[in-house]
């Protein structure tokens, strides 16, 4: 663990901030290590873009400590390799993409020549010349990207990047994310979600109510919401009452019999479905999806 | 420092061109400067002056009213309209600090009325000139207006930055800067007359109404390029009082002025939380 703590590019610890009274982020404490991808996950409203906006130095905390890279946030050796992609991001809408991007190499110190290259990265080449007021949502959240791309940060933080892009262009922002960690960048990014993310994450984090009320991969949080199992069981005709009697605890509907169990029956429930194969016709084992372990960790806190 | 400062401003200047500010600053000084050229150039014989003289009274005069106005339209928009488009916090995580934002919008709207105001002042003085070629002679006080009135216009855009970060919405830095422009151009001097009237040549006039004179940069402005010129005869109502002040005095308060303002901008713009 010590070791981790070391490598680790962003590093929070027992967090609050609390805005007029109202407690917007409880002690919350997180690290993203080097080469990690983290999501961060929870309902609007849930601390997400607060704590954002802490790490990027936009606010300050009331309690607990933020290191980004070695320094305080916001601090101009943090804002040097830390890049940020706002939910929705927004430009003026009088100046092209082309231009808008120059701008952010010039202030980062890069050259203004690469300009186009990075453009052409988020698949915008074709309309970097025209006003980003004739862009599209998607079209603004690739300059978002492009931008979010200058140099080589060594942290992104990432608000809702999947917002308003199609299911390829989610799958390409993914594929460059993978690139971008395997060259050692921490990423962090938000979502509503976790279908969103689509599990290609190391490390979840789910936030409600400002509270860290879960952290962990997929696998682990699936093991500690400990859901259970549903199962479905297509009785072949005129069988239905001989399953019902073996499982009282079944229930019908629409010609099917569900049946529910923990993680730790899993293997016997089915041993003992197997028992009475003559008289089944199917059998589906439908695991707890990702919304139901999202749903479970996020309502939690009685949200 | 300096890059990001010019990257700020080359980036404005793309938006001030798109907007078409460039063009309305430009338009509005040539118009109304070649407009008064022609029709103040009538009582240039009773004075004695040349025409060129009596043409920068007149201009200074126009100045005062547009050239705050300019400023104005131009920066009220510089801080609000980064929080209402959603861009400030943005460009607040890169690696630039607040000042340099500001300086680089200053060096934009500061281009474009160096631009607007040389081209209103050079079209009067061509047109000044060639009807009187005697009217070289009044150069000097031409090159005086010009760069007094950069330096107004400094004042007013470092006026607008502030507004504009206390406002926080388009609207209502808008609405502030309009009733600003109104409070220190026009009104200012009503009220200040009223007063001189009412107080009929007693303390207020001699020892108050010098100072807030200079407390107000546009009236510094006019005092200063009158006393100057020694065209105060040409003048009328408040700068009628230009030589009751030394001329140091104005040229102190316009020196100064961009300074103040431009320092409150700077504290305004840290206060605003993206």
């Amino acid at each position: 663990m010590k070791d981790r703590l070391m490598t680790s590019t962003l590093m929070i610890s027992h967090l609050t901030k609390t805005f007029e009274g109202v407690k917007a982020l409880t002690d919350v404490s997180l690290s993203v290590a080097s080469g990690e991808r983290v999501a961060l996950l929870g309902h609007n409203g849930a601390g997400k873009s607060t704590l954002m906006k802490v790490i990027l130095g936009l606010i300050s905390a009331d309690h607990g400590e933020v290191s980004v890279c070695g320094a305080a946030p916001g601090n101009a050796a943090a804002r040097e390799h830390v890049a940020y992609l706002p939910e929705n991001a927004a430009f003026h809408p009088a100046l092209t993409g082309l231009e808008q991007i120059t701008y952010y190499m010039r202030l980062r110190n890069e050259a203004a020549s690469g300009a186009m290259d990075l453009l052409d990265r988020v698949g915008l080449a074709h309309a970097a010349k025209r006003r980003i007021g004739t862009y599209s949502k998607g079209m603004r959240q690739r300059v978002g990207l492009a931008q979010a791309l200058i140099g080589h940060p060594r942290l992104l933080v990432l608000d809702e990047p999947t917002s308003g892009l199609d299911p390829v262009s989610r799958r390409d922002f993914y594929a460059l994310l993978d690139g971008l960690a395997a060259d050692g960048a921490a990423i962090l990014l938000s979502s509503h979600a976790l279908t969103e993310v689509e599990a290609r994450t190391d490390k979840l984090l789910i936030l409600s109510g400002g509270k860290m009320v879960a952290e962990g991969s997929l696998p682990e949080l699936r093991r500690e919401a400990a859901l259970p199992v549903s199962m479905q069981l297509h009785a072949i005709n005129g069988y239905d009452t001989d399953i019902m009697k073996a499982f009282p605890a079944a229930i019908r509907a629409n010609g099917v019999l569900q049946l529910a169990c923990s993680q730790d029956e899993k293997l016997a429930t089915l041993a003992r479905i197997s028992k009475l194969h003559s008289k089944l016709a199917d059998v589906e084992v439908i695991p707890p999806s990702l919304e139901d372990i999202y749903s479970h960790f996020s309502r939690r806190d009685g949200q | 420092m300096i890059a990001r400062i010019f990257a700020t401003a080359s980036s404005e200047l793309h938006i001030a061109r798109r907007n078409r500010w460039v063009l309305i600053a430009v338009l509005l000084m040539v118009v109304f400067s070649v407009v008064l050229s022609a029709a103040g150039s009538a009582p240039t014989g009773a004075l004695g002056a040349d025409r060129l003289s009596v043409v920068v009274a007149s201009l200074t005069s126009l100045s005062v009213y547009l050239v705050p106005l300019v400023a104005l339209l131009m920066s009220f928009d510089a801080v609000a309209g980064e929080v209402e488009r959603g861009t400030l916090p943005l460009l607040l995580t890169y690696p630039v600090a607040r000042w340099e934002v500001l300086a680089g919008k200053l060096v934009a709207h500061t281009a474009i009325l160096v631009v607007a105001i040389a081209a209103g002042y050079g079209a009067a003085a061509v047109l000044t000139m060639f009807a009187d070629s005697a009217a070289t002679s009044g150069l000097a006080s031409l090159w005086r207006l010009t760069w007094t009135s950069v330096l107004l216009g400094a004042t007013f855009l470092g006026i607008g930055y502030a507004l504009s970060s206390l406002a926080r919405r388009v609207s209502g830095a808008a609405g502030l800067a309009i009733g600003l422009w109104l409070g220190l151009v026009v009104l200012y001097d009503l009220g200040l007359l009223a007063a001189v009237v009412a107080d009929n040549g007693g303390g207020f006039t001699t020892k108050v109404f010098p100072l807030a004179l200079l407390a107000n940069p546009a009236d510094a402005f006019r005092l200063f390029n009158l006393t100057a010129s020694q065209a105060a005869q040409a003048a009328a109502g408040v700068g009628g009082a230009a030589y009751a002040v030394p001329l140091w005095q104005s040229l102190l308060s316009v020196a100064v002025w961009p300074l103040i303002s431009l320092g409150l901008a700077a504290m305004a713009f840290r206060r605003v939380e993206p």
